[in-house]
């Protein structure tokens, strides 16, 4: 199943590391906050998703199956 | 080897390796403060500090691993496997070492959670990791009282420069957060930075001119 | 059909009812006639008893063939919400939304005001629906409105009319208060502050368990068909859009009203549109603002609405008299949602409040010029990244604004301005929250 990366903007106070890990799907904004890329996960960068995840000081980037990330009713 | 040689070789191992682990949890506790203020080491990506906070804590738990099995085989004085984690058991010095032993708990206790730390409660996981600050000062006191070695010469500058670097993070962070603003006024805050005139471009504008 | 009243006063001396209860015509939500509060017992005459249908889940065909969809801004079909909350998972929560944080919006207020158990009753019929026993009734702080409803359910428990025990709690005056997740977290005992989702409210929402979120006009329209059935409700509105619906209008000369209107009327026919007003707003201050010339057209409907870049909402609407400076009203309202940003969210909090400022810029005489680009840019900025969608509803309303007024902001180059004395118009409220108390 996709995955799709996904930032709890609650969550996150804008450390960075994860645009340093995973620049291929995630950039800074001019605040120092995360913009991720929609769409789901390419499997080539499994392996640096799942680091960029582990590594993020407060456990806000989180990788979700694609069917929990529907549109909300 | 004859049996004073073994013995001494192991007691010399296991304060060495004290030595290099009172050294590595400092530099732990220092990387903490520093992944919390969202600091760097300059030059450096910011993945090495929470890196080097991860991979030095490993390690220095392979140091105390070190530490207390070279002192409890160390057959010149009795210590007693079980003494390594629980505290006050150990016939030789069982308040120090007891110190000792409780810091030890804590680190493991503080190691198993952050491994686990996707799995678990992220408010329990936090509350817990404050203990970090505990498990070093423990390590500190059982440094000073199980041997004398840190009481003169470079070892004792050694040993001030640690409480010294861990003081003054300590204090730096306590005032850092105390210019932090509560969520609730962040934006109130934010509003007021920006000027109702002359709003300016990001290129004339600092790296980090923003509310946390 | 439209039918009026304005926002009530206790004490208005009411006349009998003479029309039959399950009449299609309107008013349906409201009484005949004024504004007089339905009481339990009048309620009961006129409506006979709570149809319990007896088992969960039977209403749910019925909403569906009726078509109703929530009337709490987001249109959503409430069959499907139901059907949702009752395939989640065991002990389902069923919770009111009356906590209405729209500042333009009085319609959820005179309804809870007037006819309270009519919302009780959707309630109950949700609850049923959906297999719950636990219900709550959420509402915004006004101690004359909180100890009608008390009453009111007081009543209904002496009476042996509720089923199960309706719990109040009371929302802070925030803009998101009314938020599903904001709600959930408040009912949980925390402050009214939106959550990351998922999981969504219907699946993990007040104590951890789904919870079914309705606003009270959708529960009073769902009391409506459990009785007199999903023909009796299409007999309003469109085909694609059934019933009927509260409004907040506001008209240019400052009357504000609370009407009930089928889905469909012409915008002309609910607010003034002729040369005395310029532009209207639709959907709130997360809607979208329409010129007169255009809105005069259309109806009010989402089928017209929403290619216009509006769309229908909790039916705020309000008509902008011509001599007023839409830029500084945008202005007033970019400063209030950026003020009711909850501060969670680093692009919301950063971005909310700088729009505000180049609002403001772009409100005074002769403004910067880069305040129209790095307004343009912090929009694309903000939108999408909030864990609520505060920063986009705020975004459309701005974009909307710059889009309609753009004459005006042309007149503010030049230094001029169709009102320098920037009158206010729209309604918003005098206080903001500074503290972690104005959240809880």
């Amino acid at each position: 199943m996709k995955n799709q990366l996904r930032v709890d903007p609650t969550v996150c106070s804008g450390h960075g590391l994860c645009a340093e890990l995973l620049p291929e799907l995630i950039t800074l904004d001019e605040w120092g906050y995360p913009i991720v890329a929609d769409g789901p996960v390419p499997r080539s960068l499994d392996r640096h998703v799942r680091r960029a995840v582990t590594d993020c000081p407060v456990l806000a980037l989180k990788l979700l199956p694609a069917s929990r990330t529907a549109a909300r009713p | 080897m004859s049996g004073i040689t073994q013995s001494t070789a192991l007691w010399y191992a296991s304060r060495a390796t004290g030595v290099v682990s009172l050294l590595l949890l400092t530099g732990v506790t220092l990387l903490g403060v520093l992944v919390n203020r969202q600091g760097r080491l300059p030059g450096l990506p910011r993945f090495v500090v929470t890196g080097l906070h991860r991979n030095l804590s490993l390690l220095a738990v392979a140091f105390v691993a070190l530490h207390v099995l070279t002192a409890v085989f160390d057959p010149y004085v009795t210590i007693g496997l079980v003494a390594i984690v629980i505290p006050f058991t150990s016939p030789y010095k069982p308040l120090w070492l007891g110190v000792g032993a409780i810091s030890l708990d804590l680190v493991v206790a503080l190691i198993v959670t952050s491994l686990a730390r996707a799995r678990i409660n992220r408010r329990f996981w936090r509350a817990l990791h404050w203990l970090a600050y505990l498990a070093w000062g423990g390590a500190v006191l059982h440094s000073l009282t199980a041997s004398t070695d840190l009481h003169r010469g470079i070892l004792l500058y050694l040993l001030l420069a640690c409480i010294a670097a861990v003081a003054g993070a300590v204090i730096w962070r306590i005032s850092q957060a105390g210019r932090e603003l509560p969520q609730e006024e962040r934006a109130a805050a934010t509003l007021d930075m920006m000027s109702p005139r002359g709003v300016r471009s990001p290129a004339r504008r600092g790296p980090r001119e923003t509310i946390r | 059909m439209t039918y009026g009243t304005t926002v009530p006063h206790p004490g208005q001396p009411g006349e009998p009812l003479d029309r039959p209860a399950d009449s299609a015509a309107l008013p349906r939500l409201l009484p005949a006639q004024g504004a007089v509060p339905v009481d339990l017992r009048t309620h009961l005459h006129r409506f006979g008893h709570l149809p319990y249908t007896g088992r969960a889940a039977r209403l749910i065909p019925v909403l569906q063939a009726a078509g109703l969809t929530g009337r709490g801004g987001a249109a959503f079909p409430v069959h499907r919400k139901l059907a949702a909350v009752a395939q989640a998972g065991t002990r389902p929560v069923v919770i009111g939304n009356g906590a209405e944080g729209e500042p333009a919006s009085e319609k959820d207020k005179s309804l809870l005001w007037i006819s309270p158990h009519l919302i009780l009753d959707g309630l109950q019929l949700a609850a049923e629906a959906v297999g719950s026993d636990a219900v709550g009734l959420y509402l915004s702080r006004h101690p004359r409105l909180l100890d009608k409803l008390h009453a009111a359910i007081a009543e209904r428990a002496a009476a042996g009319v509720d089923r199960a025990t309706v719990e109040i709690f009371d929302a802070p005056p925030r803009f998101l208060a009314g938020e599903e997740s904001a709600l959930a977290s408040r009912v949980n005992g925390g402050p009214a502050r939106p959550r990351f989702k998922p999981p969504m409210v219907f699946e993990r929402g007040v104590a951890g368990r789904p919870t079914l979120v309705h606003n009270v006009e959708t529960l009073a329209h769902l009391a409506l068909i459990a009785r007199f059935g999903p023909d009796w409700f299409r007999a309003a509105g469109t085909d694609d859009e059934p019933g009927s619906m509260l409004c907040t209008l506001h008209q240019p000369d400052g009357r504000r009203d609370v009407v009930e209107t089928e889905l469909g009327t012409p915008l002309r026919s609910l607010v003034t549109l002729d040369g005395h007003t310029q532009a209207v707003l639709s959907g709130g201050y997360h809607g979208a603002w329409l010129p007169a010339a255009d809105a005069a057209r259309m109806t009010l409907s989402n089928a017209d609405l929403r290619p216009a870049g509006a769309f229908v909402g909790a039916g705020v609407l309000a008509a902008l008299p011509a001599d007023r400076c839409g830029i500084a009203e945008a202005a007033r309202v970019a400063r209030y949602l950026a003020l009711e940003s909850a501060g969670q969210c680093g692009p919301c909090f950063n971005g909310l409040p700088r729009i505000a400022a180049a609002m403001a810029e772009i409100a005074s005489p002769r403004p910067d010029p880069r305040a129209v680009t790095d307004m343009i840019r912090w929009s694309g900025l903000v939108q999408g990244r909030g864990a609520c969608h505060h920063p986009d509803g705020s975004v459309r309303f701005i974009r909307s604004a710059l889009h309609v007024f753009q004459d005006e902001i042309i007149l503010h180059g030049q230094g001029r301005c169709v009102d320098p004395a920037r009158r206010p118009f729209l309604p918003l409220p005098a206080d903001t929250a500074l503290s972690a108390a104005d959240w809880s």
